[in-house]
Formats: structure tokens, sequence, C-alpha cells
């Protein structure tokens, strides 16, 4: 078995999470910026945590073997601060030249409002400016519905934005064919009380699969499976479906998704 | 009613049920016995337990979309943005 693991947030697990994904057929691991746990005082504290992740993370990720790579931003959980987010943003496009860098991600909203969206527009026309790709955090529990619709809504509007070059993570089955509908990809997230189960996912590829679809584990602080996407796999072996499916969802799709970055290559 | 899909679902409904049914009984009675534990508990429930009995309808339901059904069930309805935002935490449930 190979796998891509497109969502992870590496910063938070411990090196051997990297041993068990190379162990398991992990190709590749991306890690798009997101919330300590904790509000950061200052930009700087995401100057910092933005060298983290192009500079220290991939070489801890590379003493086994695993290629890493990031996404950049502010995360929708720190967004109600608009003057933080402007000086936030202000500072990644020095880094976005970086050799691991994929695009502008997880971006989105969290509650839903007002300085949350304007934040959303925020980064969206960072990436429009700077030709990155996106990848798109939705809301949890009973937000995801209508901070999905606010998303989408964001994105249409932008005429720059083309749709195959944004995944909109962490859908279940009210809003995954909102966002296959309008031509973006989707990210169905593995995780144990929330988001999505193994055999919800398998569900959803089975119904709406195989196009622009890819899953993820987003392993991260907290209660998490670090090779939920492996497990997933077996789940969909477990099924009877046959190994090129599974190659394709596992491997072939996240990276026909993530190639769109020429910086992305195996 | 069999499920609609773009790809061939690879197994029978009676195969289905040998591998889940177990697992989707076991999680049921686990929803049962939260209800009664809630019950038991002193004081006044919240808006989340009568988010849960309106989600259990959908079950109830002929067709491919339950899941789907009882995610809409426990979602914000409304379509604007609220004034700001309240905290960072999300319930589970839409309290108005």
């Amino acid at each position: 078995m190979r796998y891509i693991e497109p969502h992870a947030h590496m910063v938070s697990r411990v090196t051997d999470d990297y041993r068990n994904m190379m162990a398991a057929g992990c190709a590749a691991v991306c890690e798009p910026a997101f919330w300590a746990g904790f509000d950061r005082s200052s930009a700087n504290g995401f100057y910092d945590y933005f060298c983290q992740l192009t500079e220290h993370e991939p070489r801890r990720a590379a003493k086994f073997g695993l290629p890493h790579f990031s996404w950049l931003c502010i995360n929708p959980k720190e967004s109600e601060d608009v003057r933080l987010a402007e000086e936030v943003i202000a500072l990644i496009p020095q880094f976005l030249d970086r050799p691991n860098v994929l695009g502008i991600g997880e971006i989105g909203l969290n509650k839903n409002s007002r300085n949350e969206v304007r934040v959303l527009e925020m980064h969206v026309d960072l990436a429009a400016r700077h030709d990155q790709l996106i990848l798109v955090h939705t809301p949890h529990l009973e937000d995801k519905l209508k901070g999905t619709r606010l998303t989408l809504d964001v994105l249409k509007n932008d005429p720059r934005i083309r749709p195959e070059r944004v995944i909109i993570d962490h859908v279940e089955e009210h809003t995954i064919k909102l966002a296959l509908d309008g031509g973006f990809w989707a990210g169905l997230t593995l995780y144990p009380d929330s988001k999505c189960s193994p055999a919800r996912a398998v569900d959803m590829f089975e119904v709406y699969g195989p196009e622009r679809l890819w899953m993820n584990s987003a392993c991260d602080w907290g209660v998490s499976i670090p090779l939920n996407v492996p497990y997933t796999a077996l789940e969909m072996s477990r099924r009877g479906h046959p190994p090129d499916a599974i190659d394709r969802f596992i491997y072939r799709n996240p990276a026909e998704f993530l190639s769109q970055c020429p910086k992305f290559r195996l | 009613m069999k499920l609609s899909s773009n790809l061939a679902t690879v197994m029978t409904q009676k195969e289905i049920l040998d591998l889940y049914f177990v697992e989707a009984r076991s999680k049921l009675i686990e929803v049962a016995a939260f209800l009664d534990r809630v019950d038991r508990g002193s004081g006044e429930a919240d808006f989340r337990r009568d988010a849960l009995r309106q989600a259990l309808r959908a079950l109830e339901t002929e067709g491919p979309d339950r899941a789907r059904q009882v995610l809409l069930a426990l979602s914000d309805p409304t379509v604007e943005p609220i004034a700001a935002a309240p905290g960072k935490g999300a319930m589970g449930a839409y309290g108005g």
C-alpha cells in the first residue's frame, strides 16, 4: 500500500508517528497551518510557526525519508482579530517561495462571523494574487453547513479563483455535494468523534467518488489517529474494493490535486 | 431502498448486515443509554437533548440519505454571518 497524508498537523505529533506512517506506506505528508490550542499573542508567533513549518518540520520528517509539505495562513479560530490577521497575512508572501510551501491553508470559517468572512476574503485575495492553491477548513458540527455555504460564496464571488485549484476539507454527508457540484475538490477527514469515520468515508466514496475526492487524518494535538488513512484503505479492502480503486483514492487523487503546485514532486 | 451510487456498491445487503449490524446495534444502544442518563440527571436539560431527539426521527425515514438528514437536523439553518464570534467551540446542535 502507498498513500499520501494530505492534511496532518505534525508539529503536534511525536516522532514515532513519522516512523509509523512510513511503515504504513506514506509517501508524503502535507501540513496546513492551524490553531495551536491557544491564541498566539502577536504576529511574531506566526512568523516563528511559519519557520517551523517550512524549515524544522521538513527536516524532522526527512530523518525518516518522508517528504513534508506545508500550507500557510492565519487559521479561522484566530481570525476574529482582523488587525492581527492583516499583520500575519502580510508576513506570508516572504515564505511562499520556500520549497515545501504548496499554497494558502487551512483558511475558512469557525463560528461564521463577519470578521472571519473578512479574513477569509483577504486570504482568497492573497492566494489569487500569488497564484496559490487553496486548502479550506470548514467549521465544526452545527456550524459546518452554514460555514460551507458562506465559504463557497466567497470563492465563487472572486472570478480569479479556479475551483479545481481549491479543496474544501472536512466535508460530511450534508456538505460534500455542495463542494463537488461547485467544481471544487472535497476532503474527508477521519476523526474518532467528529467529522467522519472510516466507514462513512467509504460510504461517501461509493456515493460521490472517485472524482475530486481525498481523505486525511488531520491528526493534531487532540484525539486523532495519524494512521486513519491506511486504516480506511483497509476498510475499503474489507468491503471488496479493488486495489486500483483504493490506490486512486489514497494516492493518485491527492497527488493529482497537489501536483497543480509544481513544487509537489514525489 | 438501495443506495444510489456513482460506483458499484460492492457488497450485498446481507454482506453489509454481516459486517456492520453488531456495530450499529451497539451504537444505537449507546444513544439510548445516553438519553436515559440525561433523564436521570438532576436539573434541566438544554436544547441539545431536544435536538438529538429531532435528529433521531430521521432514522425512521425511508431513503438513501439518513446521515445527511441527521446532520441537517443538527445544523445552524441561518444564512447570514453573525456579528462576532462568541468563542471558538461548537456545541453539536443549533440552539438559536
